[in-house]
Formats: C-alpha cells, sequence, structure tokens
C-alpha cells in the first residue's frame, strides 16, 4: 500500500513540492482509516460524550472521568479520577495471535500511563469464528495466552471481557481490550503540547525494525495469505519492559516532571510526536539520529514509523531532563533527548538531512473524510425450528458462547492489584477504589448474533445489557468507552450495517445517561471468508457505594422467591405482556438455523436500570442475575449450584409463533432473575417501570425444576456443569 | 520493626503486601533490589510477580542479584523470610529453601482460589493457625509445580518442614485438590530455619476484609509472631 493519488495532491498542494519518501510514509499511515477515521469520523458525532463527570472526552490518548465522593465525606466529591481507554488489535491477532493480543495489552495501558494514570484493570472481548473449527481454536487459544502472559507479567488485573463465536469471524478474528487507570486532579497528563522550548524526551526500549506500517496494515483487508505475507508488521512484546516503563512513569509523575506525555502506537514515533505537538497547536524539531535503536544502520523512515513496543514521548522542561533520564537508568530503560518543541512545522533531520518538514496539524487533522455510499439492512422474516425442548436447553446450555469461560478466565490473574471484590465469571467485576470510597463495576462485550439479526436495535441492546450488568451487582452506569468493529465500508451494505451500529449504541447510552467518552474504530475486517457481523464493543463503568454486591447464584434459602423483572413478553402477573416474543439473534435460532426479528426494548431502559441497581442492593435480596445470551434457560441454569436450587414455573409467550421456545430463549436485554425474601417489595420498586413475574422458590438440593406451560424439564447441578464445561472439555 | 518489601524489576505484588502489611498493623516499607537493605530490617518479603520478566527460569535471574546475598546472610542471623509465588520461586533458585518451583502440569497460567491445609501450627508462619486447618487462599502462578527429588522430599517431610498442603475443602490431600501437579500436594515449605518460609498461594490476596476471605492474615502476621519470639 502506498499514499493514494488522491491524499497525494493534497499533500503536493499544501507542501509546494513532492514530499519526501519519509513524509510520504507519515502521510501514508497517519491519514489510514486506522489513524484518521476517514470512514467513520462523520458517523461518531452521534455520541453523546459530554456529562458533569466528563474530565477529558474522545481524542486524548485515554478518557479521563471523575468519581463520586463517598456520602461519609471520607473522600473529597469528584477528586479521584478514572482513565478509560478501549483499543482493538484484530489484524496482528490474526497473524501472530499470541503476539498480536500481547500488544493490544501493551498498547491500551501505555495509553493510560499517558494520562498520569496507573492501570488497575483490563477487559477482553474477544470474537473467533466457529468453535468447532480447528483454527478458530488455534486462534482463541494463542490470543488467551498472550493476554495472560503480557497482562500477568505487568501485573494489572483482567476484570471482566466476553468470548464469542461466530462463523463470519472465520477469517478475522476480533481482539478488544479495554484499560481503566486510576489518578486524580494533581497527576492528570495530557497529550498537549504546553510549551515551545520543553524538550521531548523518549523513554522506553530501543527502536528497532519492527511493526512497519502496522497503520496501514490495519486499514487493509486481511489477504489470504496474511498470516506468512504480513508478520513483519506485526509487533513483538515485552512485558517486562512495559512494567519497568509503568514504574518509571508513576515516578515521573509523582516528581511532576512531564508536561504532556504520549505513548508511540501506529505509525510509532512519528504518530505520536507530531499529535501531541498538534494538539498543542504547536511544532517540533526531531534528530532522528539521536533515537535509541537496537538494531544498527536504520534509516529516518524505519526510526520514524517503526512500531517497536514500550516506548512513551514525553514533553519535559529543560531543567527536569537530568532527573526524568537518572528516572529511566534506575528502571534499566533507554532515554533519548529527541529533539525540541518549536512554534513552527513539525520537522525532522537525520544526519543533518531535513527528511520531514509539514505542518504538524495538516499531518494529524487533514486527510479528507469519506462519504460513503450506504444500504439499510433488511429486516429478517420470521422461519423458525422445530426442536425438541430437551434437546434444545442442552444445546443452548452447552454452546460454547453461553458456556462457563473459566478456561480463559482462570489464565489472567484477576486478583493482582487486591481492589478486585467481583471477578470474571459473573455479570460485571467489581473494584475497589478505596480512594473514592466507590465500588467501581465493570461490564465489556458485544452480541453478534443480536447486530447480525438488527444491527441499529443489536447495538441498543448490546449498551442495555452492559449496563444491565452493572445493575445486577447495585451500581449505575458512570461511562463508556466503544470499540467499533466493521467489515470493508466501501462495501454499501457493510457500510450501513456499521451506521446502525453506530447510531443504536449512541442512542442507548444516550438514554442510559452513560457519555461514550473514547473510543476506537476497526473496519476492513474482511477476508475471503467474507465480513465481519457488525461489532460495537462497548466497555462501560458504573459505581456504588461499598464494594459489596449481591452474588449471581442462588443460596439454599427455602423462604425467598425467584422473581423475573423486565420481561417484555412475558409480563407481569397482573396484565397482557407489552411486547412480543421474538427470537431474532438469538443463540437458540443461531443453534438450530432460523430467524426471526429482534426483540422489542423496554422504554425507558435508564429507569429500569436504575430500579434493578437499587433492589440489588436491598437487604430482601439474596441473588441477582441479569437475563441474555441463551435467555432465561441459560440465566436459571447458571443460578443452579450444588446446594442451592429452583424450582420454577414460566408462563408461555402466547404471542410467539413457538410460545415455549419463545419464553425460554429470547434474549430481549434489560431483564433480571433476583432471589429475594420480599417479592412484594420488588413489585413495589418495579411498578410503573417494568413487569414483575414471580417464578417459583428456591431449594436446597441442587436441582432445576423447569416447567414451560405443561412442558417439565428437571436438570442437577451436575447435568448443568456438564453442559457447561464445553470450553473447558475441548482445550484441556 | 520494619519489614523490607524486595522489589525487582518485574515485581507485581510489592505493592498488595505492603496493603495487606499495612492493615495488620505491620510497619512495611519497598525496598529497591538495587539500593540494598536497610539498617533497621527487621522481617524481609519477596514479593510475587515476574521478577526480571523470567523469561529464563521464574526467578533464576532474582536469585542472583547481590541483594539476595544480603538476604541469605539475614535468614542465616535470624531475620525472618516470606517468599510468596515469584518470591518462593526466588526463594528456591537462590537456596533459602529446598526444592524448586516449576511449570504447572496443565503448563498454563492458574488464577483460582484453593484449599491448603496447615501441616503444622508452632512456626511464626502458622501459629494463627491449628495443625489440620483448611485455609482458602487464591493462587495465581504458571510456574508451582513443586519438585524435589524423593530422597529430599522423604528428609523434608521427616524433618517437618511442609508448611502448607494444596487439599479439599474436608482437608483431605487427595490428587483432584493438587492444581499444579506439586509432588505430595506440597504448596509451602520451610527452610533451614522456621523463620524462612515459602509458599506459592498469595496469602497478602487473602488478608483485606474489604475485597474477600482473610484466611491468610495468619501467615503475614508471622512477622510479628517471630519478632516477638526472637
Amino acid at each position: 500500500m502506498s499514499l493514494a493519488d488522491s491524499d497525494r495532491e493534497l499533500v503536493v498542494d499544501e507542501l509546494g513540492r513532492e514530499p519526501t519518501q519519509a513524509e510520504a510514509a507519515l502521510f501514508e499511515n497517519l491519514w489510514s482509516e486506522h489513524c484518521a477515521y476517514r470512514s467513520s469520523r462523520p458517523l461518531l458525532s452521534a455520541f453523546d460524550s459530554e456529562g458533569e463527570q466528563v474530565v477529558i472526552g474522545p481524542g486524548d490518548d485515554a478518557a479521563v472521568v471523575a468519581l463520586p465522593g463517598s456520602e461519609d465525606g471520607g473522600a473529597e466529591e469528584g477528586s479521584t479520577y478514572i482513565t478509560m481507554g478501549i483499543e482493538s488489535h484484530n489484524h496482528p491477532s490474526y497473524v501472530d495471535p499470541f503476539d498480536g493480543a500481547a500488544t493490544g495489552v501493551g498498547g491500551i495501558v501505555r495509553d493510560t500511563l499517558s494520562m498520569g494514570a496507573y492501570p488497575i484493570a483490563l477487559a477482553d472481548s474477544l470474537y473467533f469464528g466457529g468453535f468447532d473449527r480447528e483454527h478458530s481454536k488455534y486462534l482463541f487459544e494463542g490470543v488467551v495466552e498472550g493476554i495472560s502472559h503480557y497482562g500477568n507479567c505487568i501485573g494489572v488485573p483482567t476484570v471482566a471481557g466476553s468470548v464469542d463465536f461466530h462463523p463470519d469471524y472465520e477469517g478475522n478474528p476480533l481482539v478488544n481490550v479495554a484499560c481503566v487507570g486510576l489518578t486524580n486532579e494533581e497527576r492528570l497528563v495530557t497529550a498537549e503540547a504546553q510549551e515551545p522550548g520543553n524538550k521531548l524526551v523518549l523513554v522506553g526500549n530501543g527502536t528497532g525494525r519492527d511493526g512497519l506500517g502496522g497503520a496501514s496494515f490495519a486499514s487493509e483487508d486481511l489477504a489470504e495469505d496474511a498470516e506468512t505475507e504480513d508478520r513483519p508488521a506485526v509487533q513483538v512484546g515485552d512485558p517486562y519492559a512495559e512494567k519497568l516503563l509503568i514504574e518509571a512513569n508513576e515516578q515521573l509523575i509523582d516528581e511532576g516532571l512531564i508536561e504532556s506525555a504520549r505513548d508511540l502506537g501506529a505509525a510509532g514515533l512519528g504518530g505520536a510526536s507530531s499529535e501531541l505537538v498538534a494538539k498543542g497547536g504547536l511544532g517540533a524539531h526531531i534528530e532522528l539520529e539521536r533515537v535509541h535503536q537496537r538494531e544498527p544502520n536504520m534509516n529516518a523512515l524505519e526510526i520514524l514509523l517503526a512500531e517497536s513496543q514500550e516506548r512513551m514521548c514525553y514533553e519535559v522542561e529543560p531543567e527536569n531532563v537530568d532527573r526524568v533520564r537518572e528516572i529511566a537508568e534506575r528502571f534499566d530503560l533507554g532515554c533519548s533527548v529527541i529533539g525540541d518543541v518549536t512554534a513552527e512545522n513539525y520537522t525532522c533531520t537525520f544526519e543533518g538531512e531535513t527528511v520531514v518538514d509539514v505542518d504538524a496539524y495538516f499531518l494529524g487533522e487533514g486527510a479528507p473524510m469519506n462519504d460513503l455510499p450506504s444500504e439499510e439492512p433488511a429486516e429478517p422474516e420470521t422461519d423458525l425450528p422445530e426442536v425438541d425442548l430437551e434437546s434444545a436447553v442442552e444445546a443452548v446450555v452447552s454452546s460454547p458462547n453461553t458456556a462457563s469461560k473459566r478456561w480463559v478466565y482462570r489464565q489472567y490473574d484477576h486478583e493482582v492489584g487486591v481492589r478486585t471484590s467481583v471477578g470474571p465469571g459473573d455479570d460485571a467485576a467489581i473494584i475497589a477504589i478505596r480512594e473514592a470510597e466507590q465500588g467501581l463495576a465493570i461490564s465489556s462485550g458485544a452480541a453478534p448474533n443480536w447486530t447480525t439479526a438488527a444491527p441499529y436495535e443489536g447495538a441498543r441492546a448490546v449498551a442495555l445489557e452492559n449496563a444491565t450488568n452493572i445493575a445486577a451487582k447495585g451500581a449505575t452506569p458512570l461511562a463508556a468507552v466503544d470499540c467499533l468493529n466493521g467489515g470493508n465500508p466501501e462495501k454499501p451494505d457493510v457500510y450501513g450495517g456499521f451506521e446502525g451500529i453506530v447510531d443504536g449504541l449512541a442512542d442507548m447510552c444516550s438514554s442510559l445517561s452513560a457519555p461514550v467518552v473514547g473510543g476506537n474504530v476497526s473496519l476492513y475486517n474482511d477476508s475471503v471468508a467474507g465480513p465481519i457481523p457488525p461489532t460495537p464493543t462497548l466497555a462501560m463503568v458504573g459505581t456504588k457505594a461499598g464494594y459489596d454486591a449481591p452474588p449471581l447464584s442462588v443460596t439454599p434459602d427455602e423462604g425467598s422467591a425467584l422473581v423475573l423483572v423486565g420481561d417484555l413478553a412475558l409480563g407481569s402477573e397482573d396484565g397482557a405482556p407489552d411486547g412480543e416474543a421474538r427470537l431474532g439473534g438469538s443463540e437458540y435460532l443461531a443453534q438450530f438455523d432460523g430467524s426471526d426479528a429482534f426483540p422489542a426494548l423496554p422504554d425507558d431502559p435508564a429507569a429500569v436500570v436504575e430500579t434493578l441497581a437499587a433492589v440489588a442492593d436491598d437487604e430482601a435480596t439474596l441473588a441477582v442475575h441479569d437475563v441474555s445470551h441463551g435467555g432465561l434457560a441459560v440465566a436459571l441454569a447458571e443460578m443452579v449450584t450444588d446446594e442451592a436450587g429452583l424450582e420454577v414455573s414460566i408462563p408461555t409467550a402466547a404471542s410467539a409463533a413457538d410460545p415455549v421456545a419463545a419464553a425460554l430463549f429470547h434474549e430481549q436485554p434489560g431483564r433480571a432473575l433476583i432471589q429475594t425474601t420480599d417479592p412484594d417489595a420488588v413489585r413495589a420498586a418495579f411498578d410503573g417501570v417494568a413487569p414483575v413475574l414471580e417464578l417459583g422458590a428456591a431449594t436446597a438440593d441442587g436441582r432445576l425444576e423447569l416447567a414451560v406451560g405443561d412442558r417439565e424439564i428437571e436438570l442437577t447441578a451436575a447435568d448443568i456443569a456438564a453442559h457447561r464445561e464445553t470450553i473447558e472439555r475441548e482445550l484441556e | 520493626m520494619t519489614v523490607a518489601i524486595i522489589r525487582f524489576g518485574g515485581s507485581n505484588c510489592d505493592r498488595d503486601a505492603e496493603r495487606a502489611l499495612e492493615h495488620l498493623e505491620i510497619d512495611a516499607e519497598i525496598v529497591w533490589h538495587e539500593d540494598g537493605l536497610p539498617a533497621e530490617t527487621s522481617g524481609i518479603m519477596l514479593p510475587g510477580g515476574f521478577s526480571y520478566g523470567d523469561y529464563l527460569r521464574a526467578g533464576a535471574m532474582a536469585a542472583r542479584s547481590p541483594i539476595m546475598a544480603e538476604v541469605r546472610e539475614a535468614a542465616a542471623e535470624g531475620t525472618p523470610v516470606l517468599g510468596v509465588c515469584n518470591g518462593a520461586q526466588i526463594g528456591c533458585e537462590s537456596g533459602l529453601t529446598e526444592g524448586a518451583f516449576t511449570t504447572n502440569e496443565s503448563a498454563r497460567f492458574q488464577c483460582e482460589h484453593v484449599s491448603l491445609r496447615v501441616e503444622r501450627d508452632d512456626t511464626p508462619w502458622t501459629a494463627a493457625y491449628d495443625e489440620g486447618d483448611v485455609i482458602d487462599v487464591p493462587i495465581a502462578h504458571g510456574e508451582g509445580r513443586y519438585e524435589i527429588d524423593d530422597e529430599r522430599l522423604a528428609e523434608l517431610e521427616d524433618d517437618d518442614r511442609v508448611l502448607f498442603r494444596y487439599c479439599n475443602e474436608d482437608g483431605e490431600t487427595d490428587p483432584e485438590a493438587n492444581p499444579n501437579g506439586s509432588k505430595h500436594n506440597v504448596a509451602g515449605v520451610l527452610g533451614e530455619h522456621e523463620t524462612v518460609a515459602v509458599l506459592m498461594p498469595h496469602p497478602e490476596r487473602a488478608t483485606l476484609p474489604d475485597v474477600g476471605p482473610t484466611d491468610g492474615q495468619g501467615v503475614l502476621r508471622g512477622f510479628e509472631a517471630a519478632d516477638g519470639g526472637a
């Protein structure tokens, strides 16, 4: 790939001359889809990114959000900040799953460091082709191992995430990594250069020839021979160096030595240094030969664009440079003073020769946007399979999409940092932010089946589902970051689907008053196997007072009731259902081939989420579980343990074409199962907000006894555990 | 007393250890390995992590760093030393304790809660428990399988220097309760002196009551017990 002719013309017009080889390469990378969002930026204005809690919104290395204070006054209101960032590392993870995924973690962690924050939690959302394919399993194992290796080594707990399998990821898996960091008003640093005359200092690993042209590689479809052809475009990570960088950065911030910072990611030093000064409306002069290198005879272009990992670019006042160098040396990190911030152009010289001389703002922001044609996706027709109920329950509960992900998160250190109050495997994780006396709930994921069936409604559902996960732990949404993954935007139907997920996610986050404070876009996730499903990964955080939350599993309290809230298709005890039961996007239809419209969502989703969060923390509440993937069948099965069971009766969804299947397997989000000693209080809380239906009671015998209409099913905890072991059984 | 928590470049449980000890009101300070042991050191903790990135063998590089000579010297003089996870690997690599911790039977990293049986209660590290107690403490390691030759293991067991074994909830040390394939389910051992101990599970992660179980507190209280007993 080289600079497109139309772009070259713009560059020549601006410069008044032909670009040098280094300039052409810089423009090619920084104006790529990956860096410049040429096809997506016109759509991103749909997102509401403002709110009183938002300190820094989209556009910096990571977003910054203020946490509420505690009611006891122990922590000052709004003085503790979290950072949030999310990044995709999709193409590298296909070519080299271990290193591709590992360096994805490294990149998002450095985005956190740039803000003067210490990384405290990671969440990974992963998407692969069918689990029955050997190649999918190979990628899955490699990606999980890469994340585990890197994240564990740097001591940042991986506390949440999601894993989905869908045939359309066969030629192009997705690795979306989110990181939460902790900082405060005094420590906050941005990626906005401050003052001409300050020094630019590069700290971290030596620069080698790895990862050349990664940004432009990420902006093309994956070719059939990508695994061998594109390997040089994949970087190799060194988590030990990253750990040293985390600690060095912490000390640099402690001592107040940093004026602005940007991590080196896509387009390497050229990208980071030019973006840093462009954001401050400034320029720079860089002498490329000063960069500490780990390979001999590198040329200007290589030094400028290599994506060698574990490097940070800092703006430092001249009198602080020696101290920065001392700190870097203490942590065995390379350090070079590569140039100055100026009030002029962004210029780079190499051995006396000027190789780059451009306006930094034009380089960063001058790429023209694409106005692409789109086609609205078609509404799915109703075509339902006929399946025996028992086989259906078994197939859905044991699907790798709904099955236990223990095999995955057991490989992640999810407790380092001693903040993890609720870990992975639950609806949402909870991290103790003792600095603000707040529990921070984290949920991350998307739902390829939903957004395949209905991009817009499916994306709205993804946002509501993440919020419901958080509310099930008693927290209310604070903010979110998104990772929007799509196929080749030049195909109108693909771009239409992408438009749908952007608008759907934006609309629901707005309804939930959860500002979308940052994100990442990854297009051209297309291969010979076709485009991926439009995939809007959302990483949402919420807060609550305290770090405790009700468990997901039912407790053996025989006097308690199990209540379903929010099911629009099944309704309340005393009224007709508000909506039709629709199976569109369900795991049931994915298993047995069929199609249907996507379920309708609640009219006032914010009220459902807020009420659920309040009820979750009620004294009478013994357990709460979000109902989503796999429907009621899966949610009920997941609540049963060896010690405690459930005896429930579910009304059929009378309006549906298949009333029994619809009741058990439809996947409308914004629902939860609540075990409570006071069902009347739950009814009162949800009065006028969402339907409430008492399904039955908890038992002390570790069995799920389920009646749907006149059909009955019984499963023991052991049966359920065996069904849910799909991934472990296959990969151990 | 001040417990020196030794930080190597890749240590990542140093702050956790400090927070846990602070919760127990045991004075502790993180010490950068190149700075050497402070004069007032009255206890030493080797925390978890990946000391030098552990690209060679876990703990092998750290064991050969200058500060470990000081640690061995202090240990010989009776200063209590506790190695946890990577600290346990360093302990074995540097000869403070016998045997070695090597790649898990699963060949994968494992982070999960396990049950441990307290094998003796007359050491500083276990004075808070009774022999046979079953405690819940998490593990998080890829190389935690205890290996030692049969003869030396027999000696170690004869000398009563096995401190913890992996067990099930009923305290039975059956193979199913062994998370990583450790020989005889060994999770932690004593050094030559009972003031030196290493274990793979993380007591500092089972100390703070606001995030979970607190069964690990007793192990960390060993610094007090050893100090009081000295």
